[in-house]
């Protein structure tokens, strides 16, 4: 299990460091004369030259991203240019609108796609799981933004439960802040649910075919006890997997639910920077995102040893 | 109702509308037993299961199966399953495979002694060690905490004899138990089955297309061929003296150490012809089409007849192997 966990942890560096180079090379090729766009088009040269100087942005590629990297291991994720803020104390203001949402949008996918995934394997067949693939298939098929719009339209505006979009900050109300998350989350978590489910229904079907369930029953469980005891610890090992694979999926949602819900969360933070190309800003958010990331999928990877000895106990 | 461990009338196994078994029936008497040969496809594997009430979604049996003072065709699953692991168990082909490879051997012998005795935690499992002790394994009380992988092929394979044993059944089934073994071990696990199904009094339905351990280990023998059983009878009259021609052919391709001659010019017999697919067998005896004794009157489906032997045959060879047909 120690050298599994140490292999985990090289790759996890290893790719964090692989990571690293490839947003700073995209950002500053893509990201033009910064100094330039930041200053407007009527900037002389004179001010451009030491705005350049005055961020470094004249030393060589390999120096700056070495000062980038430093700064972040320090925790100093570098400064806004225009407004001088931090980068750190913009992400933080952010955080309250996005890990709820995009935590509780997790959970409430797989508080969705287990029993739903389960239900569709054990009725294969039967017009009830037929149904269920079907609702996993049309889940599928719709855009995050769509199903944003639509729970938005019936809930916020035709029945008026629930707001359609802003945020009351949770200092202010908290009960008014959940309340702007829920159909966010929803939105968020039924086009989630539909594709998990899908990947919980394949794994249960697997491993519901598999020897050792028939050996379960030849010694005595019914079918439901060999599917509780024997099945869902094996069909664990790819929806966790999946799981992990979804996390990406979650962070690209969270980007379209924020801004069609108009939360202040962190993914619209990085859009708007995108646009006012806040070089700085926009390369120490996404490799923030990127470790986030990655680091459940080391969860995920580590849970995997857990759940299989065989991975657990392989030298 | 029957005396018998397992009494088997007219078992039919239905896969959408065609029939993989058709009309089988035996009985094996406690302490008995019997093994069930032939080859890939002939329905032997799907007599098992149904046996155990376990064929895949799709299959459906019919007949009647008498065990234990019941049909087992009629009970719920509820309590079939109080039944399976009790009293009749089934050892499977590939040990590997059928073990979970998520849980320790150990608990999971447990877990079948709790769940028909009631056994606490620790007892059972002072039960298992014993098991895995019996089962002639080195260092038990170690190896009850392995996980299957971490097993050789016959440590796994004892393992799972020791689970289908460990609540005494009346009938045990075992399904090709020792196919996927190396050579060297099949002969050892076979000899630790047969004196645990010995000690228990345990009836043995035994699944081969090895001859030479039904020979050895069963007293009554069944040739299945195209979901029928063509011929029935105690071990040594049906091999030295076999009635149904598929029988004789079967045992012609044995492969016969004595036989062969040291220049590598023996060669050994084949029956000609394949195994027909379900959806193409012949109108009347299956066989038919391969058989080099078949007439127009084949073209009925013979009848399983005789005493304490019976051959479904309308034209039944006789004569010690070995001669010309």
């Amino acid at each position: 299990m120690i050298r599994y966990i140490l292999r985990r942890l090289a790759f996890f560096f290893g790719a964090l460091i692989v990571a690293s180079i490839l947003i700073f090379t995209m950002i500053r090729v893509a990201g033009g004369n910064v100094a330039a766009v930041v200053l407007g088009k009527d900037a002389s040269a004179e001010a451009i030259e030491a705005l350049v100087v005055e961020y470094g942005l004249d030393r060589p590629l390999p120096v700056q991203y070495f000062d980038w990297i430093g700064g972040m291991l320090r925790g100093d994720l570098g400064q806004s240019f225009r407004t001088g803020e931090s980068v750190a104390g913009l992400v933080v203001s952010r955080l309250p609108v996005s890990v709820p949402l995009a935590l509780s949008g997790l959970l409430l996918a797989m508080l969705i796609a287990l029993p739903l995934g389960i239900y569709a394997a054990r009725n294969i067949g039967k017009p009830s799981g037929a149904a269920v693939a079907l609702f996993s298939q049309i889940g599928i098929a719709v855009p995050v933004f769509w199903a944003g719009v639509l729970m938005s339209l019936l809930f916020g505006v035709k029945l008026g439960w629930l707001p359609t979009g802003g945020w009351i900050p949770w200092s202010v109300d908290p009960v008014a802040a959940i309340r702007s998350l829920v159909l966010p989350v929803v939105s968020l978590s039924v086009v989630l649910a539909a594709i998990l489910s899908r990947y919980v229904r394949t794994a249960v079907l697997d491993v519901m075919n598999q020897d050792y369930v028939r050996t379960a029953r030849a010694v005595g469980m019914t079918r439901t006890e060999a599917l509780i005891q024997v099945g869902l610890r094996n069909a664990a090992l790819p929806i966790v997997t999946v799981l992990g694979l979804q996390v990406a999926e979650l962070i690209g949602g969270t980007v379209i639910i924020e801004t069609v819900f108009s939360l202040p969360g962190l993914a619209r933070m990085i859009l708007a920077n995108v646009a006012a190309r806040e070089v700085i800003v926009v390369q120490s958010t996404v490799m923030l995102i990127i470790v986030f990331v990655m680091v459940l999928n080391l969860i995920v990877d580590l849970a995997y040893g857990f759940l299989d000895p065989r991975i657990r106990t392989a030298s | 109702m029957s005396e018998q461990a397992i009494d088997v009338r007219d078992l039919v196994v239905r896969a959408g509308g065609l029939r993989a078994v058709r009309g089988v029936s035996f009985a094996i008497p406690p302490g008995g037993r019997m093994g069930l040969v032939g080859e890939s496809g002939s329905g032997k594997t799907l007599t098992a299961l149904s046996l155990m009430g376990l064929l895949p979604a799709g299959l459906g049996a019919t007949g009647r199966i008498l065990h234990d003072g019941a049909d087992l065709l009629t009970l719920s699953d509820r309590r079939f399953s109080n039944r399976r692991g009790r009293t009749l168990s089934m050892i499977f082909q590939d040990p590997l495979s059928a073990l979970n490879p998520v849980q320790r051997v150990g608990e999971q012998i447990a877990s079948v002694i709790r769940r028909h005795t009631g056994a606490g935690r620790q007892a059972a499992m002072a039960q298992v060690v014993d098991l895995a002790a019996q089962m002639k394994l080195p260092r038990p009380e170690e190896i009850v905490r392995a996980y299957p992988h971490q097993l050789s092929g016959g440590q796994q394979q004892r393992l799972m004899i020791a689970m289908a044993l460990s609540c005494y059944p009346q009938l045990i089934i075992a399904d090709e138990p020792t196919t996927a073994l190396d050579v060297t071990v099949q002969r050892e696990v076979l000899r630790l089955l047969s004196a645990a199904v010995d000690e228990r009094g345990s009836a043995l339905l035994m699944i081969t297309h090895d001859l030479p351990v039904v020979a050895a280990m069963c007293e009554t023998v069944a040739v299945m061929y195209g979901g029928t059983i063509v011929e029935i009878g105690p071990v040594a009259e049906v091999f030295r003296d076999p009635r149904h021609p598929y029988t004789r052919g079967l045992l012609d391709s044995q492969p016969d150490i004595d036989r062969i001659a040291p220049d590598g010019s023996s060669r050994l017999e084949s029956i000609p012809g394949m195994v027909p697919p379900l959806h193409a067998l012949p109108k009347g005896c299956a066989f038919r089409p391969r058989c080099a004794f078949a007439t127009e009157l084949c073209e009925r489906m013979p009848p399983l007849e005789g005493g304490a032997r019976k051959a479904a045959c309308w034209h039944p060879v006789s004569g010690p192997r070995g001669a010309a047909p």
